[in-house]
């Protein structure tokens, strides 16, 4: 009878107090219906006030990167909000500098919304979602790297700029309890909203693309998000310079076939290098896209052919490749994919033939 | 030697002075060493703790005596002002950023940290075993809290004072702050002689 009591008494008093704080919540944290303006009209939500502007807009499907979930410890949720933020909260205050405290940062995730707010969100952020793909093929290319091509939910797009990379996430597998995401460019072209493909060169020992080799296989679903980078055509002149070594050929492709397909008028030079010619792939493909358009120079290079690979193409570093074939800066621009040590001495060579540094873009890996 | 029949303005200053939170009792520490390293955030949540105390005092005095003793719930208090002041805690947070959002710009961020300050349920339960009636509870609410405040806010300025000096390595942080503390209740001590009830 007394534990009946007891736990009769703790639920009613539970009970009530829970009653109590969710009638002022209702009450007291109800703010209405208020607008959200983001990039000045550019896009209008309607939101119901009482939770955190993080929270608002990823309600409508705006992600703002956040690593903490809110809780004001990794500052990553900052936007420039214009008006109707209130005052800056000493919380915040620890991750913004002088300047964008000046500039009207905040910290999305402690700014509650409880009135109309106008807010600024780069362009890339607005872009950038998290999908639930799935694996449609995978293909061998190498003996080291595959191509994965990944199809998106069936009401879902994604627009995005050739050379920009999205981030893959993995699944715990094997002794690998975390879940761990790494950035993978895109392979194939923007006009393509429906999919995505990407080209992973496996790693020894890397946690992600030891998944991606030996532990996906067709049909198993893929969480990635993106697009993100900076790595994309900007074509403000009339000829192109693509240097890609191993997996870096994946966002010159996108270049490639986003410049084609646009009928931009671009010439374009490709040079793709590679150790011998097991590490070469899509050779067929570029020839014939060469074949095809006048516009389009494809030059594979091996540094050291074997005997056996009856190679009668170029030869030597991709660096003394470019040297010979590349002869002024004039009207062109460089795009470069592949390992720190290929970018460093791309970099010199383009330097030499009197590339200006603006006129260069690159991704290292 | 407690009860009814104390003055409650003695009451009021010996739980600033004599009877300090900390000092005397050492409740509410966890957030007396961590929020004390500057003397603006620490004197924000003396203030919230000051708040938070008179009100859920009242509140959790009113519930012992009408909820509680009637329904023969003693055995359960612990539980039922925990409750309480969660409780409490959370809609002052809501109505403080609805009607004084400048305020809760101040105090509010300290608020969900306070709930589970100790010093706030010790306030509540020495009223209990003291058989304060509720002008007493309220006004040593008030002072437990004020005491509390003072004391942090004396760590906090001694402790800045004291971030430009060099210390011994195992010293820096929590070490020296305990031994600060400890001479600080060595010197509210002093105070024993102006009242006596404690």
């Amino acid at each position: 009878m007394e534990i009946l009591t007891t736990v009769l008494s703790v639920s009613l008093i539970s009970g009530g107090l829970a009653l109590i704080i969710v009638m002022s919540e209702h009450f007291l944290n109800n703010y209405g219906e208020c607008r959200l303006d983001i990039n000045k009209g550019e896009k209008q939500l309607t939101v119901n006030g009482g939770s955190s502007l993080l929270a608002s807009l990823s309600e409508h499907k705006i992600y703002l990167p956040s690593a903490c979930g809110g809780k004001a410890t990794c500052g990553l949720c900052k936007v420039q909000v214009l008006e109707g933020a209130g005052p800056i909260l000493p919380t915040e205050i620890p991750y913004l500098s002088k300047e964008e405290i000046e500039q009207g940062y905040r910290l999305s995730c402690q700014v509650k919304v409880k009135t109309n707010i106008a807010l600024l969100i780069p362009e890339e952020l607005f872009n950038i979602r998290a999908y639930q793909t799935t694996v449609d093929r995978i293909d061998k290319l190498t003996h080291d790297i595959k191509g994965i091509r990944l199809r998106l939910p069936d009401d879902e797009e994604m627009s995005f700029k050739a050379g920009q990379y999205v981030q893959l996430h993995t699944k715990p597998y094997g002794k690998v309890k975390d879940s761990v995401f790494r950035a993978y460019s895109i392979a194939s072209v923007p006009s393509e909203r429906k999919e995505v493909e990407l080209i992973i060169r496996l790693v020894p020992e890397g946690i992600c693309t030891t998944y991606v080799h030996e532990h996906l296989s067709e049909g198993d679903p893929v969480m990635i998000s993106g697009p993100y980078g900076d790595f994309y055509l900007r074509g403000n002149c009339s000829e192109l310079v693509m240097i890609a070594g191993g997996s870096g050929l994946a966002p010159i492709r996108s270049i490639i076939y986003d410049v084609l397909e646009k009928g931009l008028d671009l010439k374009m030079n490709f040079f793709f290098g590679a150790v011998t010619k097991k590490d070469l792939y899509y050779l067929d493909e570029f020839a014939g896209l060469a074949a095809r358009n006048g516009n389009f120079i494809f030059i594979p290079a091996l540094s050291a052919p074997r005997p056996e690979d009856e190679w009668e193409g170029e030869t030597g570093l991709i660096t003394e490749v470019v040297d010979r074939f590349v002869e002024n800066a004039d009207d062109k621009e460089a795009y470069l994919c592949g390992s720190p040590g290929m970018i460093n001495a791309c970099l010199n060579v383009l330097g030499n033939k009197g590339f200006d540094q603006d006129k260069i873009f690159y991704d290292k890996f | 030697m407690f009860g009814n029949g104390i003055n409650p303005f003695v009451i009021f200053f010996a739980s600033i002075l004599t009877s300090n939170m900390i000092l005397s009792n050492f409740l509410g520490m966890c957030s007396y060493i961590s929020i004390s390293s500057e003397y603006k955030t620490a004197s924000g949540l003396g203030k919230s703790v000051t708040l938070v105390m008179v009100i859920t005092n009242m509140i959790n005095y009113l519930v012992y005596k009408f909820l509680i003793v009637p329904l023969g719930l003693e055995y359960l208090r612990y539980i039922i002002f925990i409750m309480v002041i969660a409780a409490t805690v959370q809609v002052m947070e809501l109505a403080m950023d609805r009607f004084l959002p400048d305020l809760h710009v101040k105090l509010g961020i300290f608020l969900p940290l306070i709930t589970v300050n100790c010093a706030i349920l010790g306030t509540t339960l020495f009223i209990i075993i003291r058989d304060y009636d509720f002008l007493q509870s309220v006004l040593f609410g008030l002072g437990s809290g004020l005491g509390w405040w003072l004391a942090i806010s004396a760590l906090a300025a001694i402790r800045e004072k004291m971030a430009k000096n060099k210390l011994p390595k195992g010293l820096a942080g929590p070490g020296i702050t305990f031994i600060i503390t400890g001479i600080m209740a060595l010197a509210f001590i002093g105070f024993s002689g102006i009242f006596t009830i404690t």
